[in-house]
Parts: structure tokens; sequence; C-alpha cells
């Protein structure tokens, strides 16, 4: 059933998707998906959050944001979906600048992307099912949509036996694919990830970056900020490290782009030296 | 409507979840209407008592037996022609009698029923329309002669009584207990306002992080805050219809049966059961809404 779903996903994506643009991207099509420039954000205290920073992440990237505790990594991720706003410079999303967009367009903004949170940020009075539907319902999906759509995204996350499950009953990993299928549930173009894996142990975390992953390939822009380096240089992608506030490397890991999920997770299990678990897809 | 169905839908999700600070806060809404339900009857009742008393103010002009008939319809004329006049009632004496015998009670009776003739006098009953008008046309039945003794504007007044000491005596009484409730009433208003406020605010303070993470969803304002108005307006209507039913039976237990006993609580003029009854659903539900949608206003800024 799994497998059903997975190939019909990559189908999807293949087709419309144009060629993943890689370093440079040609004249005349879409600006990048998240466009940074000079931002920078102090504190009050004056401790500086992020200083100067500029970059551009394309479309169907998968982008990894690293940087030691305090670095300015989560406040990235909060500059994106306008939690808080820079005390200098611009955010482009899609070529919009999101700094200076009225308020009243922000839940517009963060429909349009999809976050995963460190600490899940689940509902907790609500079940698996209600939560993911619930991101839905805020666009005023229909019922049949619903009713479609989360059944479907849940077992794309591999949930679909813990539907009625309230957040706690379940484990930090499973918690964690509920708040990615949440995000992911309105397709959005950009999907960020705050420290995805920071609570869970290697195996789990090498099953929600192979999720991430397989997102990606849907056409889908991933953006993950982790502490997590040794993943990290493991999942060989871009990487963009920040250190006080100063983006200090920005590189864009060679090869295995096309490799699938499957032999993404193998690659993993192997350089990160877990073994599969019992039952394998 | 599906939009108004799932508002709906999510409010009473949030109040079975939430079971304790729902309780809580639909036990404030019922105490506060229960003060209100008894204090806003008697706060009218007395109002209405004191419109009582002014309404009785009047002027009572006493005859000598010896009047003619001529004389006092003259008199009569004279009177009604007066400003601020609205009302001269002639009272023969076998009327005056028949008032007497009306008012008192017992032995009283009995004497008065073996009086050999009447002693009482005729009189007008001059009523007025406003009792600040009392002491001048006092003054203008029984102007001051030259030697300070007054002269009634007719020889065959024996004298005119006017209330003015008594009603100022029980105006400034009524005024009084009047304050003294409109005090009481407006501070318990204020202080169950504050309980049902701040029941509201931690209910919703409990539940910020979900706020906060429907803000994240990319939920609107609106959509956020339509759920919690309803379960304002759900918990107001639990609250206001529970304690208008203890309110009905403490009517019918106690004061029904105390109104058949006393003329007193009967004489009291309050006011019917079904207005105080929107009144305070009115009310509750009001502030309970509101309460709930103004108090999210502080967890929804972006």
């Amino acid at each position: 059933m799994a497998i059903s779903i997975k190939s019909k996903k990559r189908r999807a994506s293949r087709a419309p998707a144009p060629a993943r643009p890689g370093e440079h991207r040609p004249a005349g099509v879409r600006p990048p998906v998240i466009e940074l420039r000079d931002l920078t954000q102090v504190y009050p205290g004056g401790h500086v959050g992020l200083d100067h920073v500029s970059l551009s992440i394309n479309r169907g990237e998968f982008a990894f944001v690293v940087g030691p505790t305090g670095c300015g990594k989560s406040t990235l991720i909060k500059l994106l979906i306008r939690e808080v706003q820079p005390a200098g410079g611009s955010v482009l999303i899609a070529g919009r600048d999101i700094v200076r967009m009225p308020s009243k367009k922000v839940p517009l903004l963060r429909r349009r992307i999809g976050t995963v949170f460190q600490d899940f940020k689940l509902l907790p009075n609500r079940s698996v099912y209600d939560n993911v539907a619930y991101a839905l319902q805020v666009t005023g999906g229909t019922r049949a949509e619903i009713r479609r759509k989360v059944p479907e995204t849940l077992r794309l996350v591999g949930l679909q036996a813990k539907i009625h499950n309230y957040p706690d009953e379940l484990s930090g990993g499973e918690q964690q694919r509920v708040s990615i299928a949440r995000a992911f549930v309105n397709h959005p173009p950009l999907l960020l990830a705050d420290e995805p894996t920071g609570n869970l142990d290697p195996e789990t975390s090498i099953g929600i970056m192979q999720l991430l992953y397989r997102i990606n390939r849907t056409g889908t822009t991933v953006l993950v900020v982790t502490h997590d380096r040794d993943m990290v240089d493991k999942m060989r992608r871009r990487v963009i490290a920040l250190d006080a506030g100063r983006l200090v490397r920005d590189e864009h890991g060679g090869g295995y782009h096309d490799e699938s999920t499957r032999e993404f997770a193998a690659r993993m299990r192997t350089e990160m030296g877990v073994l599969p678990p019992a039952e394998t897809e | 409507m599906r939009r108004l169905l799932f508002f709906i839908r999510e409010a009473l999700r949030a109040l079975r979840r939430n079971a304790a600070p729902s309780v809580a806060a639909i036990v404030t809404i019922v105490v506060t209407t229960l003060l209100l339900g008894v204090l806003v009857p008697v706060l009218h009742a007395s109002a209405s008592k004191t419109s009582d008393v002014r309404s009785q103010i009047e002027l009572r002009t006493y005859l000598y037996d010896d009047a003619s008939k001529g004389e006092i319809t003259a008199l009569q004329k004279k009177l009604k022609g007066l400003p601020h006049v609205t009302g001269v009632q002639y009272i023969g004496k076998a009327k005056a009698l028949r008032i007497l015998r009306g008012r008192v009670k017992g032995d009283l009776q009995k004497s008065i029923s073996q009086l050999k003739d009447n002693p009482l006098p005729r009189s007008f009953n001059i009523s007025i329309d406003d009792p600040n008008n009392l002491g001048a046309i006092h003054q203008e039945i029984e102007p001051p002669g030259p030697s300070g003794k007054p002269q009634p504007i007719s020889s065959i007044i024996s004298g005119v009584n006017d209330s003015s000491q008594e009603a100022s005596k029980i105006r400034s009484v009524t005024d009084a207990i009047k304050i003294v409730l409109v005090l009481i009433a407006a501070l318990l208003l204020i202080a169950s306002l504050m309980l049902v406020g701040n029941t509201i605010r931690l209910s919703i303070y409990a539940r910020r992080r979900e706020v906060e993470v429907m803000r994240l969803v990319g939920a609107t304002n609106w959509f956020i805050r339509w759920p919690f108005v309803f379960e304002g307006l759900i918990v107001g209507l639990l609250g206001a219809g529970i304690a208008i039913g203890i309110l009905w039976v403490g009517k019918v237990t106690i004061v029904d049966p105390l109104s058949n006993n006393f003329n007193l609580v009967a004489n009291l003029q309050t006011m019917g059961f079904a207005p105080l009854v929107a009144i305070l659903a009115g009310a509750a539900m009001a502030v309970s809404a509101l309460g709930s949608g103004v108090t999210l206003r502080r967890f929804l800024r972006v």
C-alpha cells in the first residue's frame, strides 16, 4: 500500500516539476523560493541573532541550516514565517517581501509554508486525524477534501494505524510524523523544519529524514534547521552554516541528487551505523 | 453555514475537553446572574415604591361645617384654576367617615360605629403635578396676611394640611435606600464582571499554546476567535439557564407564598419574570462571549 502511494507521488512530481534547478538558475524563470537580503536580527539586550545574512534557496532544493545553539538558526525559521520581524534587511518568499507584508496576509503566507517544529506543536485535545485536518480547515477545505487528503497524508508518513489516537498517546517520532503530515497536507511549495530530529534517537531520525526527503522529491523545497552535523554531513545536501549570526559556510553537497528514497535510507543507515528495522518498507 | 457549524462543533469540543475551566466559568456566571436576578427586581421595586409615595402627595383643605353648597362649589372652581393643580376631589362628611372606617381595624372600628354624629370635616383633596410645587400651592391657597398669620383665599377654609414634611422625610429615606441599593448593586456587578473576566482569562491562558499553534498553521484571527466566542455564548447560556432555574424555584417556593400572606410584598411592584429572564440571559451571554473574544486579543498578536 505504502509503496503504491509513494510511486504515485513520485510520478506526480516528475511530470510537472522542471528538472531540479542546480546551482545556476536560467534567466526568466521563477524567483528563488527563499531569498534573504542583508537580514539582521537583534534581540532586546543587544544579542545579535542574525548579522547581515544574504542567501537564496531555489525551487526543489533540500537545504540544511546548521550551527551551534544560539547561532540564529531558529530565528531564521521564525523570520521565514514572520513569527518575528527582523531589525533590518528583507525576506523574500517566492519573490514577495514578507517583512513589509500587511499582517492581515500573514495567515495566507503561513498556509503556503509547511512548518515542522522541534516540539511538534500539535493540538493536544485533537486526535491525529483532527490535527492534520485542522491545517485544511484553516484554509476552508471542504469535508470531502479533508476526508480524502488526511488519510492519504497520514499513510505517506506511515501513521495510518494511529489515526484516532491523541498526541499524548504517541511516541516522539510518531508525533513528529503527525507534525510533518500537518505541514505537508496542503502540499505547500516550501517546507521548513526546525530541529525535526532534535528529540529523537538515530533510527527514528533517519526515518524522519527519509520522510522529508520523500517530500522533497515531490518537488517541495525543504529547509531543515538542525545542530546534528553528523547527520547533515552524511546527507550530502546543501549546507548553510551559521555562527554567531553570521553566514560562515554555504556548501552544495555533491552528487546523490537522484537517489530514490529507499537508496537514500539505506545509505544513511550504513553511514550512520544504524541497523535497518525489522519491517522494511 | 458550514463554517458556523464548524465553529460550534469546535466550541463544544473545547468545552468537553476542558471540563474543569468550563465548569468554573459556568459557576461564576451562575453566581453573577443569581446576584443580578435578586438585585434587579429589588432595585426596580424600590424605585416604583417611591413613585407610589410621590403620587400620594397632596394638599388637603379642610372646610368649616357651616359652609354653604354655593360657597363650596365656588371654592372648588377656584382651586381647580390654580396652576400645577391636576385635580380637586370633594370629600363630604359621610365619605370622610367611610374612608376612616376603611383604614382602621378592630376596636377602633367599633368605637367609630358608636359615634352619634360625624365629627369629621368636609375637605378638598388637591392633587398636584409635582411634589416640588407643594409649597407654592400651599402659599396660593393660604397666603400669609399682614400680621404673619395665614389668610385663606376663602372664608370657609378652616385649615390647609400639606404633607410636605412627611413627603420630604419619605423622600429622603427612600432616596437614601435607593442610593445604598444602587451602590451595592454596582459593587456586586463590578466584582462579578471581574470574576467572570478573570475566569475566562484563565481558561484562555491555559490554552494559549493551542492558539499559538493555530496561528502558526495559518489560521486567521477570526478563525481562531469564533470558536471561543461560541464557547462563551454556550457557557453564558448554560450559566444563565441554571441561575434562572434557581431564581424560578426561589420565586415559587419563597416569594410567592410570602406575597400571599403579606400585603407588603404584594404591594411592591416587582418586575415580571419574563423580562427579567430575558435581561439576565442576554447579559450573561453577552458578557461571556465578549469576554472570551476580547481576552483572546492578547494572544492573537501576530
